[in-house]
């Protein structure tokens, strides 16, 4: 009921914590916000683990098989939990697993691995194989990569470990890990008759269709997409990915390390981008434009792909602004890249942003938010729930962008949401992302059913 | 290529398991634990674990469920993860001010071999034990068994941990099992109206179903006071239900080796025969008569049965979840004709057919087929030759359900492709009367939709 008593002692940060938030101020101390840790025993960070990171890379790859090597449990909360699509095979919507019991840990899981690969392997046909150790592989000691150089040999496929064992560092190293997978796919295949005025979209994963939108507009822009990694993802395409011209890096904590691996190894250079939010979407195309100056149509057409979509949409947008001007919204995601385009397209709509975080972000891009932030807001790395709705409350957000994890803390607390994670089935990138963006924020923010939220003065 | 819509037609790969109809053993303690008041679940292992069953029980119930985490790194695997969980305590208990932590351990912790007992001991004598939080601790390595198994550990470590004994009280225990908020709030219900003191866990109806908060709560209200499980030692009886769970595992067989607290095992009490022995059983314990209420609930449900009964009779269904769940929603089929061709689960107690002729004597008759230990594509190779006429169980069927065109009749957990899962009854008078008023509507709605007429009376 109302004026029920309410836990409100301040929290506490954990010792150990405080480096990791931090509130832009007038005058304010320059802390560089320590980041890149591994997350502090007994907190209830939201990250995940080194087997996350490269699950959730390769996962979109949807003609080959994704074996996870460990119990049950890795495989089963990883079964079709994403809204990545693909236009033909869907072996990526599948969960393998080995499935391992107690006998198995005591003898080793090796020969189940390898009767599992062969089997499934004679099941589905897959182009290849991702195998993903777990966190007991490494102590048990099983030697995958022999195991799938076996099957390789004996199937004819590509059969790729990813070392992704759990605890082996943060959801960053798995990333690494499955560029690593990547890069030994990369190179394999043929690149004849691959157009100099070609790309690979990289980082992008095809969550409710979003790369087929990117790549129709590069397309549309006389650019020939060869690989997209790994949104709707092939193994051949990913094979003969290396006769691309230019690299374009979405999602940069994921890829980077596979761009930069290309550019060694291919010369292929690489830029950065992000599809979120008019600004940045326009200038990923822009950019790519100008990386083949020879071509002055290319940015001709760039250039009328953004004035069409813009006309399309602005209308529209300025529905939505007229009614969210002047609203407060908190981000927390996964990369901090991201974050910079939601605070950009926030702003399109009107809405100011007071508290930014996010579970992986390094020193640099703490830097950038912290120049891009307006004063009174709080930045946060690998934060947690109970600081989270610390600051939603204390700054009066008005909205949440974030995960699953992240979604009942704000509807607990009467606060709107938008799903800015992997489970979202609205495409949010590209301009119509940028109308469905809008349209989902609105949605929320301005729904009736906050009155009854008790910060509405609701009963509780 | 192979793709997704026709992986069956070649020979099914017997080894690796495929689509899993079962989940991991720290899951369900995790849940469990979720019913004790003031208390934190706490994974030692790796912080993987403890976000993916977070966002897997968020998915169902849509709450906050915060889970602490010992973060293992390379470290603590080469050197044992005694540092990292007593940080981890100290952490936890600073931040969410527990009264309880219930840590269970993961397959990483185990296969190292930390002694987690010892590590417990260790702490509280370098804290002191005055003002630490109860820790409850169970051994849940997700090499073994499944999400059920660690249930049940839960519950059981939680009794070990917090009951005395004594003289006898006019009190009962519920060990109701894995079930959703609404069954569990109608339990409390029927015995709040019994009249008998009750102690009922886990109680997670208001921390997994709650209400809208102006604060974050760090730990949601509600769930089974910590004083209530102490008295459960010295209650009258216990009443646990799971057809196959044992009592060297269960918390109602701790309580009657340790404290002679007479073990009522029933069957998850779905249909008219299982509830009514619930209720029998109630009555005896509590020497009273079924409240008015209840015999109208019963009424009610017979007189639905009569009505509904033609729509049903004959009709074949598959039934995969939980043993216990398939067990009781199999003998509740039967009480109206329907013909569980196949009930499956992830679940190895090795117990499960048993338990079923002993509810279902003419099983072998109706050639109803028993499967422990399958997953989803097993079952779905089952389905395409047994051709029942829908599927009961959890959200994860429906891949199944949408490739071979069947009706999937969510119960249980997870129920993440529909709202409001964590409100389904399935329990007692009242729950039995919704599944069976969802069953027929199932095959009405089919009839209705099938039929080129279209009927708007059915």
């Amino acid at each position: 009921m109302k004026g029920k008593e309410m836990d409100t002692q301040n929290i506490n940060l954990l010792e150990g914590r405080e480096k990791q938030v931090y509130e832009k101020t007038a005058g304010g101390a320059e802390v560089d916000i320590a980041c890149e840790k591994t997350s502090l025993s007994g907190s209830v960070s939201q990250r995940a683990c080194v087997f996350c990171g490269s699950r959730v890379v390769l996962y979109p790859v949807a003609d080959a098989i994704h074996i996870v090597h460990g119990p049950i449990g890795c495989a089963a909360y990883t079964w079709d939990i994403r809204g990545a699509v693909s236009s033909g095979p869907e072996l990526h919507r599948l969960s393998f697993s080995t499935d391992l019991q107690e006998m198995d840990v005591i003898y080793g899981g090796e020969k189940k691995l390898y009767r599992s690969l062969i089997e499934l392997i004679d099941q589905y046909q897959p182009n290849a194989a991702f195998i993903y150790s777990t966190c007991i592989i490494g102590l048990i000691g099983d030697d995958i990569d022999a195991v799938c150089k076996k099957v390789a040999k004996e199937k004819g496929i590509p059969v790729l470990p990813v070392h992704s064992e759990g605890f082996k560092g943060t959801k960053k190293d798995g990333y690494k890990a499955a560029c690593l997978a990547l890069m030994k796919l990369i190179g394999q295949g043929s690149t004849e008759g691959i157009s100099k005025y070609s790309i690979n979209i990289l980082g992008e994963f095809n969550l409710a269709g979003e790369a087929w939108i990117i790549r129709e507009y590069y397309e549309k822009m006389g650019i020939e997409v060869v690989a997209t990694m790994t949104g709707d993802g092939r193994i051949d395409a990913i094979r003969r990915s290396h006769g691309a011209s230019l690299n374009v890096v979405q999602c940069s904590g994921s890829m980077t390390t596979l761009a930069k691996e290309m550019e060694e190894k291919y010369g292929i250079p690489f830029i950065r981008v992000s599809y979120f939010g008019f600004e940045d979407m326009s200038k990923s195309l822009y950019d790519v434009a100008q990386h083949f100056p020879e071509r002055p149509d290319i940015m001709e057409k760039a250039k009328e792909i953004v004035r069409d979509e813009i006309r399309k949409y602005y209308p529209e947008m300025q529905k939505f602004k007229a009614a969210l001007a002047g609203k407060k919204a908190a981000i927390y995601v996964g990369g901090a890249f991201k974050t910079f385009s939601l605070i950009k397209a926030l702003r399109t709509i009107g809405m100011s942003v007071v508290l930014a975080g996010s579970q992986t972000g390094n020193q640099q891009d703490y830097k950038n938010l912290k120049e891009m932030c307006d004063e009174g807001t709080v930045i946060v790395d690998d934060s947690n729930p109970v600081e989270l709705s610390k600051f939603i409350l204390e700054k009066e957000a008005d909205l949440l962008i974030g995960g699953v994890k992240e979604r009942p803390i704000a509807f607990k607390l009467g606060v709107a949401f938008c799903d800015h994670n992997h489970e979202r089935k609205i495409p949010l990138a590209g301009f119509i992302g940028m109308y469905y963006f809008a349209r989902e924020v609105y949605e929320s923010v301005m729904s009736p059913v906050w009155q009854f939220a008790p910060r509405k003065g609701g009963a509780q | 290529m192979t793709t997704n819509g026709s992986a069956t037609k070649t020979m099914t790969a017997k080894t690796a398991t495929q689509n899993a109809c079962k989940l991991c053993n720290p899951l369900g303690a995790c849940l469990a634990f979720r019913g004790i008041e003031k208390c934190v679940p706490f994974l030692h292992g790796s912080q993987g674990c403890a976000t993916y069953i977070r966002r897997y029980l968020i998915s169902h119930y849509k709450e906050p469920i915060d889970i602490a985490s010992s973060n293992f790194n390379e470290e603590t695997a080469v050197f044992g993860g005694s540092h990292n969980l007593k940080l981890g305590l100290k952490n936890v208990t600073q931040q969410y001010q527990p009264q309880v932590i219930g840590i269970a351990t993961t397959c990483l912790s185990e296969t190292i071999g930390d002694d987690v007992p010892m590590i417990l001991k260790e702490y509280k004598a370098i804290m002191g034990e005055a003002d630490l939080p109860t820790m409850v601790f169970a051994s849940t390595p997700s090499y073994q068994g499944s999400h059920i198994d660690g249930f049940h550990a839960a519950v059981r470590s939680a009794v070990q941990t917090f009951a005395t004994g004594g003289a006898k009280k006019n009190l009962v225990n519920l060990f109701s099992g894995m079930i959703s908020p609404a069954d569990i709030r109608y339990l409390k219900e029927i015995l709040k109206e019994f009249g008998m003191p009750f102690m009922l866990l886990p109680d997670y109806s208001q921390t997994l179903d709650g209400g809208p908060w102006a604060e974050y709560h760090r730990i949601p209200p509600g769930g089974t006071p910590t004083s209530a499980i102490a008295e459960s030692g010295s209650a009258a009886a216990s009443i646990e239900f799971g057809s196959t769970l044992e009592a060297k595992k269960s918390a109602a067989g701790y309580l009657e080796e340790s404290f002679g607290v007479p073990r009522h095992q029933l069957p998850l009490p779905i249909g008219v025969k299982a509830s009514d022995r619930f209720f029998t059983l109630l009555e005896e314990l509590t020497g009273q008569p079924m409240p008015e209420k209840y015999e109208d609930e019963r009424r009610r449900l017979i007189d639905a049965y009569a009505d509904g009964h033609k729509y049903v009779f004959g009709r074949k269904a598959i039934l995969y979840g939980e043993e216990d769940l398939v067990i009781s929603m199999a003998a509740f089929l039967r009480e109206f004709g329907v013909v569980p061709v196949l009930c499956a689960s992830g679940g190895k107690s090795g117990l499960m057919k048993k338990r079923m002729l002993e509810l279902i004597p003419d099983l072998e008759e109706l050639e109803i087929q028993v499967r422990e230990g399958v997953d989803f594509v097993d079952i779905e190779n089952e389905a395409k030759v047994l051709k029942p006429d829908f599927l009961i169980g959890n959200s994860k069927g429906f891949t199944m359900s949408r490739k071979n065109e069947l009706p999937l009749i969510r119960v249980g957990f997870p129920i993440h492709d529909r709202f409001g899962g964590q409100r389904l009854h399935h329990l007692g008078y009242r729950g039995t009367q919704e599944l069976f008023d969802r069953i027929v509507n199932t095959v009405i709605e089919e009839r209705q939709n099938s039929s080129p007429v279209g009927y708007t009376y059915i």
